[in-house]
């Protein structure tokens, strides 16, 4: 094909060059050979081995094992830390309390009434109900009180989380300077495992509710400093000279053009700082954060899927609620509707408040703040005989298709032992020059440096085997998750039925803690690499699925239309014009794809992944920093490095669409 | 510009808030958790280890301190370090069952005080490496370590490659796993499950499909009731034989578990601390609770009330006079 079509062959460097400008990959590859083919041979007679070599890494045990001394021994007199953290987590711990005593004094009823109008007033009726069964459906489960406390840790960590991104966002959205600065580490931090960010807050605060809520903040801000940057930045350019030319003030610009106009930003901010302090509210009971993600974690650790899945239910229900809520705040703000209905405006608002302090005070007289224990409703048992029963039948000698422990077993023996043993066998430099090729080719000489680097660090902090390990995991994850992910994309895409199915599915295993499932995973494959994967691959199946639905859906139809004209059968349209033309939708699919397997594989560690996962749970649960944060550390650099290689950028997007 | 120093000035302001808002020293190593003491109930807050005869402690001191002592307790999952750590710091009044930390234990009550020492719990814990008794039976000579090596093809996984596989648990736990396959020339590969959880969960599984394995343990722990196991022995243990965690080639030692309470919660805990030091009960009855809890799926508070119902005299000796 490439020769046939190739016009008359040029002779001279200017022909190649000219050449290579119409194929830039074959360029890139072609300079990236000429780079290897003189640093390969030295660097290999320097440091001739397979794994990174020892002489260039550096071992940090020594320096961070006495930094965690020496802030144990300091944490009660050292100034830094009683003018400074100290004050910090005071605060945080006088906030989260003040809004848990706050919810209990208000009561059940008041709270499940208050939620209700608050969708009522944001969102319409249908999601007011839907609210008000949620909270119902916390308190029969018997969840009440942990909801409240993991409500009001969410409360505090989102609210600081809005205030602190919103900050950075304006000051990014208003100085280019600025922006340049924060934009590539906001885009990192929004690709981290967030257990990545657990140890370093506990080497400072302890275990407890403040480190979980800073670990919480640092994780959740991200995204609304980003949105609010590039809903500051997207102002309408004719918007502006009109404010401009009636003479307002910078502030006049800013709080009565800029900012309305970025309303929606700012609210799909909001919606997804939320879910993410809510997953990782969860993840934080790993250090004490209470509430609902503690019972998970302590249904985990005594086997019990049934109570885990009653502790992960109301977590699942909050975050629909609260998705769905912030949601139809920014589709109305869209639709910029006035407000109908019976009540408009501020009266709506008045009535919403006055119902609520009645439902909370006929809940004080009546004396029934606390959720009465009779009416739970007990699912751990026959969830558990599910699980149960599941786990017997499936788990060997099934006839014809064999066990789920065989098909684990044939997947660590024949996909995870040859890919991870491969890469562990490729000589270093070799792993980096794949690297730069691949993240070169998808992406621009930045991304690539980025990606080389971040491998490098991994080696120099002496963790390339381990890390190379959960590379291996990562790789079968994410081609595992793709083929089914695209797969059932196709089937949503083409179906009006089927997408109606599966989306609640997806909703659910999208918020889902991963903590429940882990321990049918193993009961199903065997403690190991593989349950690990099967944990990945359920994590990451909805996002992918979802980003094949949509790109494949957008498709023009104008091509798809001229392509039936033509004679083309479904199976043609679909691989010739569907397919291609969705190209940037599956490019961030594989994107999204990778960086959720990465944090779930870490996950992983719990349930035998071994590698970076484990050292880092080995971290927190001895108090070894050394271990945990270089092993953190790796985690990151694997992370970044995986997300620049599978990150398009804009300019290449476009062009492939 | 003038926006961006009505940004820095506020900012500024904000920070000068944070600032004067608490003037003085903040010990945030003398913080409760926001959840204790609500509604102006006295609250004691226990650290809930990860394994089940913890919780059963747990549970059972929980339930006392409730219904007879009028106490609200709170229970928060640490692992073992971490809780010391948590413990000193005030956030965790007492740990019920301790394995041993001589690093911890000289740190927070030799020196720094923090810590007090509760007492025995009454429970001896040992650790070992095990396999299951349907196996034991009809290979008698593999509870001798010298003769692991021949069944390492029978106890190989696809996880542990071409050796065979020691199955450890937990990374919270106290193990020399690895030192000791090395030093005792073993032809296994350790495997380490990463929970506790997930260790049982395979246990259960490979004892449903009558399938050899071999695995780090400890007693006393509820599975037994369920999985019997039986101790493959390993050279004997002397004092001191575990000095150098990189030599060690001998057993685990047997380690009489105790109880840990925050210092000044000792001191001004009333009832609660001297209910706690008090607390002393026996393999068994901390076994029973465990498999009602682990096994038979029980609440904690449902196996707690039950052990309380049938065992008065025991813990009656436990309320303070």
């Amino acid at each position: 094909m490439a020769t046939a079509s190739a016009p008359v062959p040029h002779t001279g460097i200017a022909g190649l060059i000219r050449g290579l400008q119409r194929r830039p990959a074959v360029g890139k590859l072609l300079l990236l050979a000429v780079v290897a083919a003189v640093l390969v041979p030295i660097v290999h007679a320097r440091w001739a081995s397979g794994a990174w070599p020892d002489a260039l890494t550096v071992d940090l045990s020594g320096p961070l094992g006495s930094a965690s001394e020496w802030i144990i021994d300091n944490r009660d007199s050292h100034p830094l830390f009683l003018y400074f953290f100290g004050h910090i987590s005071n605060a945080v711990t006088l906030s989260v309390r003040a809004v848990y005593l706050a919810l209990l004094a208000v009561g059940w009823a008041g709270v499940t009434a208050a939620a209700g109008l608050i969708a009522w007033r944001v969102a319409g009726v249908r999601l007011a109900l839907t609210t008000a069964v949620a909270f119902l459906v916390c308190g029969l489960l018997g969840m009440w009180v942990p909801t409240m406390q993991t409500l009001a840790l969410m409360v505090v960590a989102v609210v600081a989380s809005v205030v602190l991104g919103a900050l950075l966002g304006l000051a990014a959205g208003l100085s280019d300077r600025m922006y340049r600065a924060l934009r590539p580490v906001l885009d990192t931090m929004q690709v981290l495992p967030a257990f990545a960010y657990l140890l370093p807050v506990v080497l400072v605060f302890g275990i407890g509710v403040p480190a979980a809520v800073l670990a919480t903040v640092v994780y959740a801000a991200p995204p609304m400093a980003r949105l609010t940057a590039l809903g500051l930045r997207g102002a309408d350019e004719g918007v502006m000279e009109a404010v401009d030319s009636l003479g307002a003030t910078a502030r006049q610009r800013l709080l009565t053009a800029r900012l309305p106009l970025a309303r929606k930003e700012l609210l799909l901010g909001l919606n997804q700082t939320i879910m993410m302090a809510l997953s990782m509210a969860v993840i934080a009971s790993v250090i004490g954060a209470g509430g609902l993600g503690d019972r998970v974690y302590q249904a985990l650790a005594s086997v019990d899927v049934g109570a885990a899945l009653a502790a992960g239910i109301p977590i699942v229900l909050l975050a629909v609620v609260l998705d769905r809520t912030t949601g139809a705040a920014g589709e109305r703000i869209g639709a910029s509707e006035p407000d109908q209905g019976a009540l408009p405006g501020g009266r709506g608002w008045t009535a919403a408040a006055a119902v609520t302090v009645v439902v909370a005070l006929a809940g004080r007289f009546a004396d029934r703040l606390e959720w009465p224990d009779a009416w739970t409703v007990a699912i751990a048992e026959p969830v558990n005989n599910a699980v149960g029963w599941m786990t017997d039948h499936l788990y060997t000698g099934v006839p014809l298709v064999g066990g789920t422990a065989d098909w684990a077993g044939h997947f660590t023996t024949w996909v995870l032992d040859p890919v991870r043993d491969g890469l562990q066998w490729l000589p270093w430099w070799s792993v980096l020059l794949i690297v730069a090729a691949l993240a070169w080719l998808i992406g621009t000489w930045r991304t690539a440096l980025t990606a080389v680097l971040a491998m490098a660090a991994i080696g120099v902090l002496g963790v390339w085997k381990p890390s190379l390990d959960t590379l291996s995991q990562v790789l079968a994850a994410v081609a595992v998750t793709l083929v089914l992910g695209v797969a059932t994309g196709i089937a949503a895409a083409r179906s009006a039925r089927v997408d109606r199915m599966l989306r609640p599915v997806l909703d659910v295993f999208q918020t889902m803690p991963q903590f429940v499932y882990l321990i049918p995973v193993v009961a199903l494959f065997g403690v190991g690499r593989a349950p690990a994967v099967a944990a990945a691959v359920v994590y990451a199946l909805p996002a992918v699925v979802r980003i094949t639905a949509q790109g494949l859906r957008q498709v023009d139809p104008g091509a798809l239309e001229s392509a039936r004209s033509l004679g083309a059968t479904s199976g043609q349209q679909l691989r010739q014009v569907q397919l291609p033309l969705a190209r940037s939708a599956l490019l961030l699919a594989v994107n999204q794809g990778v960086v959720l397997v990465l944090a779930v594989v870490i996950i992983g560690g719990l349930v035998g992944g071994g590698a970076l996962g484990y050292d880092v749970v080995f971290g927190l649960a001895q108090g070894d920093l050394a271990t945990g944060l270089v092993a953190g550390a790796a985690i990151v650099c694997l992370g970044l490095m995986l997300d620049r290689v599978t990150q398009p950028t804009e300019r290449h997007a476009k062009k492939g669409a | 510009m003038r926006v961006r120093k009505r940004v820095m000035g506020a900012v500024a302001a904000g920070c000068a808030l944070v600032v004067l808002s608490g003037c003085g020293a903040a010990d945030m190593t003398k913080e409760a958790s926001p959840f204790a003491n609500a509604q102006g109930a006295k609250t004691v807050t226990l650290s809930m280890q990860s394994w089940v005869g913890a919780q059963a402690n747990v549970a059972v001191a929980k339930y006392l301190l409730e219904h007879e002592l009028g106490y609200r307790v709170d229970t928060v999952q640490v692992d073992e370090v971490p809780a010391w750590d948590a413990l000193s710091q005030g956030r965790v009044d007492a740990i019920l069952e301790d394995w041993g930390h001589p690093e911890q234990e000289k740190r927070y009550v030799e020196e720094k005080k923090t810590i007090t020492n509760g007492g025995d719990l009454g429970v001896t814990g040992h650790i070992g490496w095990f396999v299951p008794t349907y196996f034991a039976e009809q290979h008698p000579d593999v509870t001798d370590w010298k003769n692991l090596n021949k069944y390492a093809d029978e106890l190989r996984t696809p996880e542990s490659g071409g050796k065979g596989q020691l199955l450890d648990g937990s990374p919270s736990y106290v193990t020399n796993d690895k030192a000791l396959v090395e030093n005792l020339d073993l032809d296994f590969q350790v495997v380490f499950a990463g929970s506790e959880a997930a260790q049982i969960t395979q246990i259960k599984q490979f004892a449903k499909q009558q399938k050899p394995f071999l695995t780090y343990w400890y007693e006393p722990q509820w599975l037994f009731e369920k999985v019997p196991m039986t101790e493959v022995k390993l050279p004997a243990y002397k004092e001191g034989c575990d000095a150098d965690p990189e030599k060690v080639a001998c057993a685990y030692p047997h380690t009489p578990l105790q109880k840990y309470l925050n210092t000044d919660f000792a001191k001004t805990g009333g009832e609660a601390a001297e209910f706690l030091k008090n607390f002393k009960w026996t393999t068994e009855d901390q076994n029973e609770v465990s498999l009602m809890i682990a096994d038979q799926k029980m609440s904690a508070e449902e196996a707690a009330k039950k052990w309380v119902e049938g065992h008065e005299s025991t813990w009656k000796a436990w309320l303070p006079k």
